[in-house]
Order: C-alpha cells, then structure tokens, then sequence
C-alpha cells in the first residue's frame, strides 16, 4: 500500500516536471521598438549565455518569431522555472513597405521586409490563441500606454486567461513614465525595468519565477 | 462631411446572426474595398485576434496596408475599477476602417464622435 502510494506519487512528479515543462512557453508581446528583442537576449544571456536575435531601430526588425527553449531560471528562494521564451514581432493592424524605405532601405528589401513583417504577426497571432502559456507584454514607458493595439492585446490575453507580466521599459530615459502604465493595467503585476541597461531585470526574473511557475 | 467615403453600418442584430468567419470576412471585405466600417456592437477578443491575424494576410505592397479600428465603450472608458476586477467595458461601436485613409477618419473624428454619441 504504502510502496504503490509513493509510487503513484513519484509518477505524478514525473509528469508534472514533464507537462510544466511543456506548459511553460512564454511569448514577448507588445508593439514595435518596445524593446522585446533586448529584453529577449537579456533574459537568454543571463541564462544561457546565448543570443537570440538582432536589436535594430528599425520598427520590424523581427519578423518572425523566435523561440529558445529550456532556459531554466531561479529565483531568490531557490524556486525555478523551466521555459521556453518566444520573442515575436510587433502586433500591429498595419503594414506599409513605405515606411521602411524613409530608412533608407531601397524598395525591393522594404517590400520584403514588409511581407515577412505581415507573416510574423499573423504567426503571433495564431501562436498566442495555441500555443502561449504565459506572456510578457512590454511597453515602452516614454509613450502613452493607452493606445487601441495596446488595450486590445491585453484583452485578447486575458480572454485566454493567460498569466501576463506587464513590463514598463526604458525607465533609463528621461520622460518615462512607469506610473502611467501601471495605473492603466491595475490587474495586473507591473515591473518597470530597463532592458537595455539591466537595471531592475533581478525583480521581473522573481516575477517571473513567481507567476509562471 | 466624409468626401468619398463610404460607412456602412452593420446592426447588433445582424451581427449576432454571424459566425466569427462571416463577421471577419464581411469587415475586412468591405474595408479593403476603401470602406469604412461601423459595427453596433464590439467584437469578441478571439474574434480581434483572428482579424488581425487575416488583415496581416491581405495585405499587399501598393494595395491593401491594413486597418485602423477605434471603440467606443458602452459609457466612459472603463474606470480604476472595473479594469481592477478585469472589466473592459462592453463596447457599443467599433469603426474599423483602411489604414491608409485613417487620416480621413482622424479628420472627421468629431463628426464620428458626434454621431456615435448622438444615437
Ligand atoms: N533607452 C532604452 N532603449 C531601449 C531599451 N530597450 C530597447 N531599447 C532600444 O529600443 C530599440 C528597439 O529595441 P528592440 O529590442 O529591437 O525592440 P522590439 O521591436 O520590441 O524587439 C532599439 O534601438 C533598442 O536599443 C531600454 O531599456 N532603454
Ligand atoms: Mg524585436
């Protein structure tokens, strides 16, 4: 009796380390230049010591999702999460090649640049209704938080009851304004941090392990 | 007044006799033809993801560059606390519309807002 109890036990923590495992997928979403790619190779570096993707100020620099898997990240406590981290593209409603040349790309690149931009948000889109279990939705804290894209995504996530962390990055620039943020997303946990400088990155990892775990 | 510009006005009524593919097919449809369109009543979250995902589809350099949409919720926007409880207020009109003729739209934003309000 007692040996089939442990038994069944040590099972089902086998399977739960397997499942949680799989369960853990987390995408970066939020608009354009928010910094999801930065935060992205933070969060691989200081985990894996690898990279994951180009950083441009180029809106659409990704535009197709990028996935590393099986980053293991522990917190304070000791408590660790095994994830797979998605950075995607920007979402957006729009998409004209034509902004891509006012950055000095010639036509033929822009055009692509665009196609492959459309494709990646159509993939981010499909990948956050099934296969996303928890999501990281960044916001450049220098803009107005209150935008469509913004108020919609976020509506789109919790419809699928999905965990999010609300990052409120760029807090190294001068007129950031975290506060903002947080006052417009008060269900959820907001961390204000600086993707490109590291700076406060110790508390969105502690987020992370708490809420995704 | 809108120069040119076509708005066509799809009931609560009508909507709620749609599947989620009729609705989007209809919108984006219409919206590529140059239209711009008002729904009576907001659509579903699953539904704004999935027009996103074929907006992105449907686009095509020097043709279709997407939508704009723009809600008015049901009274104010949402206040502290309900959007504490996760409440995003109901929303009583969308106008969805081609992105590239949005300028337009921002122009005659008072009228819009006027007439939305007027009703
Ligand atoms: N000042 C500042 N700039 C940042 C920060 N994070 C990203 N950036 C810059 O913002 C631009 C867009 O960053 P990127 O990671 O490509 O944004 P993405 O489009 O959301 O992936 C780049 O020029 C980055 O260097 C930050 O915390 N502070
Ligand atoms: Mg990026």
């Amino acid at each position: 009796m007692d040996f089939l109890f442990r038994a069944r036990k040590k099972i089902s923590k086998f399977l739960k380390a397997f499942f949680s495992k799989r369960q853990s997928r987390i995408g970066i979403y939020g608009p354009p230049n928010a910094g999801k790619t930065t935060l992205a190779n933070r969060i691989v570096r200081d985990w894996t010591g690898d990279a994951l993707g180009p950083v441009s100020e180029v809106p659409h620099e990704t535009r197709r999702a990028r996935r590393k898997e099986g980053i293991v990240i522990t917190g304070n406590n000791g408590g660790s999460i095994t994830i797979d981290i998605v950075d995607t593209p920007g979402v957006t409603t729009k998409i004209d090649y034509k902004e891509f040349l006012e950055y000095g790309l010639e036509k033929d690149e822009a055009v692509k640049r665009a196609r492959e931009a459309t494709e990646g948000v159509a993939e981010a889109m499909h990948w956050l209704r099934e296969d996303i279990n928890g999501v990281i939705y960044m916001l450049d804290s220098t803009l107005d938080p209150f935008l469509q894209v913004n108020i919609m995504m976020v509506g789109i996530i919790e419809s699928r009851s999905l965990p999010v962390i609300i990052v409120a990055n760029k807090i190294d620039l001068p007129d950031a304004a975290p506060q903002r943020i947080k006052s417009a997303f008060p269900q959820h946990p907001v961390i204000s941090i600086s993707g490109l400088e590291g700076s406060n990155v110790e508390e969105l990892y502690e987020k992370m392990v708490e809420y995704f775990g | 007044m809108i120069q040119g510009v076509q708005i066509d006005l799809i009931s609560a009524e009508r909507l709620d006799k749609m599947t989620m593919m009729e609705k989007i097919r209809l919108i984006l449809d219409d919206v590529m033809e140059g239209n711009i369109v008002v729904l009576e009543k907001g659509l579903a979250p699953e539904e704004q993801s999935k027009l996103i995902e074929l907006t992105m589809r449907e686009i095509t350099p020097d043709g279709f560059a997407g939508i704009e949409m723009e809600t008015y919720p049901a009274k104010e926007k949402p206040g502290f606390l309900d959007r504490l409880l996760g409440k995003t207020a109901q929303a009583r009109l969308t106008v969805i519309g081609p992105a590239d003729q949005m300028k337009t739209i921002k122009k005659e934003k008072d009228f819009i807002t006027a007439w939305v309000s007027s009703r």
